[in-house]
């Protein structure tokens, strides 16, 4: 006999009538029908979730839950640094303090020459009656969870809806571009890395504006450039920048630079392996970039 | 749905929300193929102490809170959880009479089919790109840690008089 048919003829007669939910899930139905039911239900919502974007306001509802939870999980790796920071010796905070000045002054004498550059080039542009603009106001936000399933590459950052982020908003660390956001929560979002294997973005190389499609592997520290023609003038240490074209990156950030081009003559496409500028497997802070959503709608 | 004299919705939801945390807790890359499936293991106790209260809605349900934790495809988990909590359903008889060794390898089999069930939905969706040997990794650990694990659930259950 199964097992729940015992529990059947236990319950009590007064409690027969039930609204029909309740007789759907309740406790008198046969687990076999419950689980039916929650069967359809599944597939249901896997269809609507996969094929169209109508879940997303149940997705943002039940965030009010899961943000809290991102949060929490992260104060481990706050503590611990916080931590750390604490038991670091007085020379060694002078040292590091050293360090950052050098390497402020070395940035700031780039600031110096990228303003005359900046007003050359805005010269030169409108020279061309090209209304280009590289410049972007950006967001600070820190990384508090890294998505666990290793098949994915995505991290959740600690601003959401409520600050302002928005659904495909270009996110960035100090060296290039990171990735785009894909989910946004009341408090956090989700960010799905340029490495992720279901990614791609439009580029080019820096130095001649060859342009192609830099796809994820699903490796933190490779990606790869797909439909390149075997005669197309990239080499190793190319850098690749995001060249705009696909409406969802803005142009001129750094991407990735080319470290290995394979010409095998069995292949119709030559094999273009790259290593992301930003450390996608490192960073802990990133930058969400304004604006870019006025950005595509001017163009 | 409730019982009279039924107890403790607030402590089994505190299992499920620690559960939660300790999935998506960062850990060392190394750790983080073997990590337990706490969220299934949490779901499997409750349904073997509480089959008249946990059943496979609320497998259903805690399976849909993981899919909006862990941002998969909505339903993902939801119907790997809904499989599971059937299958203990179907056991939790003999389950609670199994010798612990036996008891491990019955959770072995039960958290892989759950996630079994969620690798095949996501290999549908696409999103899939890990060799499937490593889908039961977490299950086994899950099967090694279970005793543990059901040890302090019961622990609970009985501090907190659940019923």
């Amino acid at each position: 006999m199964p097992a729940w048919s015992t529990i059947r003829t236990q319950e009590p007669k007064a409690r027969q009538r039930r609204s029909t939910i309740n007789r759907l899930f309740g406790e008198g139905t046969r687990p076999g029908y419950r689980l039916l039911i929650a069967l359809v239900l599944a597939v249901a919502l896997m269809l609507l979730d996969h094929r169209t974007g109508h879940l997303q306001p149940v997705r943002y509802v039940l965030g009010h839950v899961t943000d809290p939870i991102h949060y929490l999980a992260h104060i481990p790796v706050t503590v611990a640094g916080g931590v750390g920071g604490v038991a670091r010796s007085h020379s060694e905070l002078r040292a590091e303090n050293e360090r950052m000045e050098r390497q402020l002054l070395i940035l700031h004498q780039r600031a110096q020459r990228l303003a005359v550059l900046e007003a050359e080039n805005v010269r030169l542009r409108e020279l061309l009656n090209s209304s280009a603009d590289l410049e972007a106001e950006v967001r600070v936000a820190e990384i508090i969870g890294i998505e666990p399933d290793p098949a994915r590459q995505e991290v959740v950052i600690n601003s959401g809806a409520r600050a302002g982020v928005f659904e495909g908003q270009a996110v960035l660390d100090a060296r290039g571009l990171m990735g785009q956001v894909v989910e946004v929560g009341p408090a956090t979002s989700r960010v799905l890395l340029l490495t992720d294997a279901s990614h791609a973005l439009s580029v080019q190389v820096n130095r001649n504006g060859v342009r192609a499609i830099l796809a994820g592997t699903g490796q933190a520290d490779r990606v790869r450039l797909l439909y390149v023609p075997d005669t197309a003038d990239i080499v190793e240490g190319d850098l690749l920048v995001s060249s705009g074209l696909d409406q969802q990156f803005p142009r001129g950030y750094p991407v990735a630079r080319v470290v290995s081009v394979t010409h095998d003559p069995g292949r119709a496409f030559a094999l273009i392996e790259a290593r992301p500028e930003a450390r996608v497997d490192r960073a802990s802070h990133v930058m969400l970039v304004e604006g870019a959503r006025d950005w595509r709608e001017e163009d | 749905m409730r019982q009279p004299g039924s107890s403790g919705t607030p402590v089994i939801l505190a299992t499920f929300f620690v559960a939660a945390l300790l999935q998506v807790l960062p850990l060392p890359e190394v750790l983080e193929r073997g990590r337990p499936e706490w969220i299934t293991m949490v779901l499997i106790y409750w349904v073997i102490a509480l089959p008249h209260r946990v059943g496979v809605f609320w497998g259903f349900s805690v399976g849909l809170f993981q899919d909006v934790l862990t941002g998969s495809v909505l339903g993902q988990h939801g119907l790997a959880l809904a499989v599971v909590s059937w299958l203990s359903l179907a056991a939790y008889k003999r389950l609670r009479v199994f010798p612990p060794l036996q008891q491990s390898a019955v959770m072995f089999m039960m958290i892989g089919s759950g996630s079994l069930i969620a690798y095949l939905i996501q290999d549908a969706v696409g999103r899939a790109h890990l060799a499937p040997l490593w889908v039961l990794l977490p299950a086994l650990v899950s099967a090694v840690v279970w005793r543990p694990v059901f040890g302090l659930l019961r622990l609970i259950r009985h501090r907190f008089m659940v019923r």
